[in-house]
């Protein structure tokens, strides 16, 4: 089992995913591989659980295939990767794989972090559905993971 | 003894007060200044002038010379007079032979020390066919299995002549140990091999994040690095205690410095400790700090870092010899200043901060490639990083007088104003039990994440200006069209072929011998693991096999969840 923490103000680590509010979106934001930058996941992690997201945070060192565990698991609409290791391509192809695998595709995948533009295409195939630019404003942020939730129409 | 007469600074503030008073006043009054109150980065209020009254209790023995107690206007009595800083570009990618052309290619270029990237596997010990190490394998450095890959790395440079510094940190004490064995291999007198491994554990747990152990047993390893240097290898500095990477993960200059002296005084009490005088080991302590946006608040904290580290050496730890209290530092550029919008710019950010670097007395730099935003630095990238260097060590004449800001009354007094910080997180740390304690607690992680933070959210409000990105748009610039650094994909495939080729022609039955000893060694705490970590190397076991059977002893590191 990946172990991930619940971000909330309150601090509540022992919250059950099953009692999460209705109507509110919910986030994997996850490291993948073996990068070890997590300010920006850290960050961002802040700046959804501020927007009213409910946040789950996977720590460093996630497979794809724990990252998608963990995703079902927790019930998210969203998995949010940080990649800075340049790895990205055959991480996201990998990610990609195993959310079909598990029948798991209903899940959006956000990337961020270090992805020059000439990478966006491959990403995209993988089954990436937004890539959040490095210098992105929070708003930005906040309002791509709801755009793809509206566009599917629900929570 | 101050700086200035009593009867001085009396003069000054009559003076000043008239001057408020009279052309201040009426300034003020036909034009507002822009903002109410003016700081540092790290939060220092300004004043917008400052006299010698600001520094009439700051005493004269604060300052000193050069290459003198306690440092603060140079670690060495000529500077740059005698040596100039060494040019050390940090490389490293795919497979060794790839490396080492680009080694070649720098030092023709006029780099005068070599500095190694390994890849995240190699940084985590794992070998290229690890699961775990899939897609990553000479991505973000060189790849190393084992001391075949050092050889191949500095094939053709000789190691007596051009120091190298090596950025490992969890594995870091079995590539010193193949290091060594390529040094011994190729003759060299291990006395007097020169390099730095960067080796400092506490800091990858609070900001890089590359970990193996958990924090203990990851010091304990240290210290056995840092006692066996000192009586094998005694010209290897074998740690570099980094900053850097504390200001990268979003910690202010004052955090940077102050936590990596609360990890120094660790490290510190932990080789002595073990039987070990400070002075047998303190001369090869090595730093490596960030030059950051805000210039004179950097040069400031250069200083500050140089007289804290003194006086915790000579007053907490009785160092009697000088080469015990002298910082010496490595500094590279801000990456984190870096924009990938207007990249061309990215060239004025790492020249400023590097001509701060030198303003505030670096030995050693790296300035960043203006192509670092996207990925690993091209070559070309790379010409202009050094170039760099070049011109302000060549062309504008900033090195012929040693510590030339010394002794402006706003450089002075912002040095001991950030001194005096630094020495309440110190205070602060020892009440709270100490840095090992408080890294396993999640005390820094934490004051590190809440400050990141901050500082994105003043750059999102527009607060904190970022040119080309949220102040003076051009909206007609478009995305940058920049060469990036290709990865080979073939080079996973050959360190595999490489590591099955090691692994067929080796004495497997030694080879599982020596990792047993290894482990048992690691039971007991009194023991030092480098020899037989020296063995293991030369009887050609791979980093992923000596740091595993560690692992299975010590167990893996478990991240306190701080977001």
């Amino acid at each position: 089992m990946t172990e991930t923490s619940t971000v909330d103000q309150d601090s509540n680590p022992g919250a059950d995913a099953e009692v999460h509010s209705p109507g509110t979106i919910r986030v994997l934001v996850a490291k993948l591989g073996l990068d070890g930058h997590d300010r920006g996941a850290k960050i961002v992690a802040r700046i959804l659980r501020d927007a009213g997201m409910e946040v789950v945070y996977t720590g460093l060192y996630k497979s794809p295939n724990e990252v998608v565990n963990a995703a079902i698991q927790e019930d998210v609409d969203v998995i949010g990767v940080s990649l800075l290791s340049g790895s990205h391509v055959p991480l996201f192809r990998e990610l990609g794989r195993c959310l079909r695998e598990q029948k798991a595709e209903h899940i959006f995948v956000v990337a961020g972090g270090v992805i020059p533009e000439q990478d966006y295409a491959a990403l995209s195939d993988s089954g990436v559905d937004a890539i959040v630019p490095q210098e992105a404003r929070a708003d930005l942020i906040v309002t791509t993971i709801r755009n793809l939730i509206a566009a599917r129409g629900r929570i | 003894m101050n700086l200035f007469s009593a009867q001085a600074i009396e003069d000054v503030r009559e003076k000043q007060a008239e001057w408020e008073d009279g052309e201040l006043a009426a300034a003020l009054k036909s034009r507002p200044e822009e903002k109410p109150a003016y700081e540092t980065e790290c939060g220092i209020a300004l004043k917008r002038i400052y006299t010698a009254a600001d520094v009439a209790d700051i005493p004269a023995s604060d300052l000193g010379f050069p290459g003198a107690y306690p440092f603060t206007r140079g670690a060495y009595p000529t500077m740059y007079r005698g040596r100039p800083w060494t040019i050390r570009q940090v490389a490293g990618f795919g497979n060794p032979e790839a490396t080492n052309q680009r080694y070649k290619y720098m030092i023709q270029t006029g780099q005068t020390g070599l500095s190694t990237d390994f890849d995240l596997p190699t940084l985590l010990g794992l070998d290229s066919d690890n699961p775990m190490a899939f897609g990553e394998v000479g991505r973000v450095g060189v790849a190393i299995d084992t001391v075949d890959d050092v050889d191949r790395l500095f094939d053709g440079i000789d190691l007596e002549k051009i120091s190298v510094s090596l950025t490992i940190n969890p594995s870091a004490w079995v590539i010193y140990a193949m290091f060594v064995t390529v040094a011994e291999q190729r003759g060299y007198d291990l006395h007097k091999l020169t390099g730095t491994l960067q080796a400092d554990p506490l800091k990858e747990y609070v900001a890089q994040k590359e970990w193996i152990y958990p924090v203990r047993p990851a010091v304990r390893l240290l210290r056995d690095l840092i006692m066996h240097s000192a009586r094998t290898t005694p010209k290897i500095n074998p740690i570099s205690l980094s900053g850097y990477h504390l200001s990268d993960v979003g910690g202010n200059a004052l955090q940077e410095i102050a936590f990596i002296m609360a990890f120094t005084i660790a490290y510190c009490e932990e080789v002595i400790d073990a039987g070990m005088d400070i002075d047998d080991f303190a001369p090869r302590l090595s730093f490596f700090f960030i030059s950051h946006q805000d210039f004179f608040e950097q040069i400031c904290k250069f200083r500050a870092a140089r007289r804290v580290y003194a006086k915790i050496m000579s007053e907490r730890f009785k160092a009697k010899m000088p080469e015990s209290m002298r910082l010496r530092v490595h500094v590279q550029t801000a990456a984190m200043s870096l924009t990938k919008v207007e990249h061309h710019n990215n060239l004025m950010r790492t020249a400023i901060q590097a001509l701060g670097a030198v303003l505030g007395g670096c030995q050693s730099m790296h300035t960043n490639g203006l192509d670092e935003a996207f990925a690993i630095p091209t070559e070309e990238a790379m010409k202009l990083a050094i170039r760099t260097q070049q011109i302000i060590r060549e062309e504008i004449n900033v090195t012929s007088v040693i510590d030339p800001l010394g002794g402006s009354y706003f450089v002075e007094r912002l040095t001991s104003d950030m001194e005096t910080e630094i020495w309440k997180v110190l205070d602060e740390v020892n009440e709270r039990g100490g840095a090992i304690k408080l890294v396993e607690e999640g005390w820094f992680q934490q004051k590190l994440a809440d400050s990141a933070y901050a500082t994105f959210k003043k750059i999102d409000s527009g607060e904190k200006i970022s040119v080309g990105v949220n102040r003076y748009v051009d909206e007609t610039s478009g995305s940058a069209r920049v060469h990036i650094h290709p990865y080979d994909d073939h080079c996973t495939q050959l360190q595999i072929d490489r590591l099955n080729a090691v692994r067929t022609n080796r004495d497997n039955g030694r080879v599982r011998r020596l990792l047993q000893e290894l482990a048992q060694q690691a039971e007991s705490d009194d023991i030092n693991l480098l020899p037989k970590t020296i063995e293991l190397v030369k009887a050609r076991a791979t980093l992923g096999e000596i740091c595993g059977a560690l692992r299975d002893v010590w167990g893996s590191y478990a991240e306190p969840m701080i977001v």
